[in-house]
């Protein structure tokens, strides 16, 4: 995985309650045995009219969101199927950030597997990036995830929590599985007591 | 010290623990479909990894099968290639596989129970949010990403911190109309969507130990619809009995050894639990949803709200969005509210049970003359059975189609779709927009008021139906 370094980015207002992750790849773009490509299908059912072409009041069709790095959410982004398509398709478009008061559970773990990082920030917090973000003018939002600090176009400054875990996978871009396996002998002495124990699992 | 079911199986399963609570967990079962694995398997061949335990993984193709002319194959070619994909993979991992021609083949949540492949006491994982059905079981099963299915194929085990301990008791005994899936949309709407977030589920209460197996699933089952990534129930004999002589369950010494330590699973009185709910069952009634959130639901005597009573913004624009997409208006009876497709199905509603109370309420009726109507039954087994009691019959005298089983209409990757403005009395477990088809307006309901409101071409009470 590649490794996630301090950026600056431009932030699109995203304040909608619940948004799940059929919202964020429909269905339909699930037959695909790739995990790339799908950045032109994120969000379709809001981003592109009946015709096909794109519907103009979307704010990821509007400049200057149309480049957005960052997403700031709203409540409980995220939830509903494991698709980790969702993630796929975020990032495929661009982005590498979503700042939010909560997550959906799944989408929080599939999007540390992708190198896109999910903030939890208070309410207040989320609201003020909210303004941050609405102007079109300067909506630049640095993410310093070794510092766990957001910086405002204002000098601002929030700082937010993170596993200390996924922040070493993430800041070095660390293969979850090749972690695992340094525990190999550690697995195999678990899996023969079991076996011993509870011969029929 | 006294534990939660949950406490219970987690530490059972602790391989590693770091300081900052980050754990390697083991895990007992894996079940593997064909949306989520390609790129897992991809991503296996890429590093040259082999599968770790093949004989804890059960692979079927069922979330874009077709449920019609199965003989002739996938007609669609992104669909076709997946199932393709997924035959190919478990040929050169030697993975146990259920094909689409197998009878055992059907939705990976009902097939697992139905095999035995799910037991009390294991941690059972799939890429599908809905694993946590299995939990019915007093198992610990939950979705995970297509990168966690690699991880598991790879390793057996799973990078995962504990999550919080919640307990929904349910005090009383339910109305003998309402179903678990009324009791289950009923409890969504007390908590909220994001109410689960960061816990694992135990159900409990008198109502329960009263269900069967088939109905513990289905409020295990939409777990995720309240957020939570897991939901349990703690084993019991109605447990034992639905697994015994399972094909994959343990036998003779075997299966004694097993019980008597499934009997030590409940939780112990005492044991502590960070939030709990307390559900008054007297309260609860025949339950749907109006709307486009699962917990957007309504009594079926009830009538959609009114948006301009609630006084925050982001909430009431939800609730203003979800009625224009579902073509209501605030105030309307529910009950008025015509449909013109009815699915009985998923993996939420399609056990035998679920099957027999529908064909019950359809016997010597005929659906509308504007509604289609689907039974896709959850697995070739429970098809057979169904067929076996001739309840097959019952539906196609009705008007209802009688399908091959698989996902079908639940997620709509198949071609079994709602079109623009159609509305959808569907047993299944999401009401997103789109969700069944683009344009498609989802109701969620019990199979009662599926199969009722079949016949009357609106959302009915079973009880009016005579």
């Amino acid at each position: 995985m590649e490794k996630f370094s301090t950026f600056k980015g431009i932030a699109a207002p995203f304040n909608i309650l619940n948004v799940d992750t059929d919202k964020i790849i429909p269905k339909q773009f699930l037959t695909t045995i790739k995990r790339t490509g799908l950045g032109k299908h994120v969000f379709d059912e809001m981003r592109y009219k009946k015709d096909g072409s794109e519907n103009p009041n979307f704010v990821l069709n509007q400049k200057p969101y149309d480049k957005s790095n960052i997403l700031i959410a709203g409540d409980n982004f995220g939830c509903g199927s494991s698709r980790e398509h969702a993630p796929w398709a975020l990032k495929d478009f661009g982005i590498k950030c979503i700042i939010s008061t909560s997550f959906a559970d799944i989408f929080y773990n599939n999007s540390f597997k992708n190198g896109l990082l999910p903030i939890m920030v208070t309410k207040d917090e989320r609201d003020a990036l909210l303004e941050d973000a609405k102007d079109k003018e300067n909506p630049e939002i640095e993410i310093d995830l070794e510092n766990q600090e957001i910086r405002r176009p204002n000098g601002g400054k929030i700082k937010f929590k993170i596993d200390p875990f996924r922040k070493k996978c993430l800041l070095e871009g660390l293969d979850d599985i090749g972690l695992t396996e340094l525990h190999e002998n550690k697995i195999k002495s678990f899996e023969e007591s079991r076996s011993t124990k509870h011969p029929w699992l | 010290m006294s534990k939660t079911l949950y406490d219970k199986i987690w530490q059972s399963h602790l391989i590693n623990e770091q300081d900052d609570g980050t754990s390697l967990i083991y895990i007992d079962r894996h079940l593997v479909h064909e949306v989520t694995s390609p790129q897992a398997f991809e991503g296996l061949r890429l590093s040259n990894r082999k599968v770790n335990s093949p004989k804890r993984t059960l692979a079927v193709a069922d979330h874009n099968v077709p449920t019609l002319d199965r003989g002739l194959g996938i007609k669609e070619e992104d669909s076709r290639i997946q199932v393709e994909e997924l035959d190919k993979n478990v040929e050169e991992f030697q993975i146990p596989y259920f094909n689409m021609n197998d009878t055992r083949q059907g939705i990976v949540h009902v097939i697992g129970p139905e095999q035995g492949f799910t037991q009390p006491g294991m941690t059972i994982v799939c890429g599908d949010s809905h694993t946590a059905t299995h939990g019915a079981f007093g198992s610990l099963a939950f979705g995970i990403g297509t990168s966690e299915v690699e991880h598991v194929l790879a390793t057996q085990t799973l990078i995962q911190k504990k999550a919080m301990n919640m307990l929904i008791n349910i005090n009383g005994n339910l109305d003998k109309i309402v179903t678990s899936k009324d009791l289950i949309l009923y409890i969504i709407g007390k908590i909220g969507t994001a109410g689960g977030t960061g816990c694992v589920i135990e159900y409990s209460g008198n109502a329960l130990r009263d269900m069967s197996m088939e109905s513990r699933m289905t409020i295990c089952n939409m777990s995720i619809e309240a957020g939570a990534r897991a939901g349990m129930i703690a084993p019991d004999d109605i447990t034992f009995n639905y697994l015994y002589e399972k094909p994959m369950a343990p036998k003779n010494e075997d299966w004694d050894k097993a019980v008597s330590w499934w009997k030590t699973l409940p939780s112990d009185s005492g044991a502590k639990f960070d939030k709990i709910v307390d559900i008054d069952a007297t309260k609860v009634t025949q339950t749907i949803t109006w709307g486009t959130s699962p917990e957007e639901i309504v009594s079926i005597d009830g009538t959609v709200p009114n948006p301009d009573k609630i006084s925050d913004e982001v909430k009431q624009n939800k609730i203003k969005r979800s009625i224009e997409y579902m073509g209501l208006t605030p105030g309307q009876k529910i009950s008025d509210v015509e449909i013109n497709t009815v699915f009985i199905g998923s993996c939420t509603n399609s056990r035998i049970e679920d099957i027999r109370s529908a064909a019950k309420i359809i016997k010597g009726k005929k659906v509308s003359s504007y509604v289609k109507a689907l039974v896709v039954p959850g697995s070739g087994l429970v098809k057979k059975q169904a067929e076996e009691e001739g309840l097959d019959v019952i539906f196609k005298h009705a008007g209802f189609e009688w399908r091959e089983p698989g996902c079908s209409m639940c997620l709509a990757m198949n071609s079994d779709k709602l079109n623009e403005g159609d509305r959808c009395a569907s047993t299944s477990n999401r009401n997103f927009e789109g969700r069944q088809g683009k344009g498609g307006r989802t109701h969620l309901v019990s199979p009662e008021i599926a199969a009722a409101s079949a016949i009357t071409g609106k959302l009915t009470d079973p009880r009016n139906v005579t």
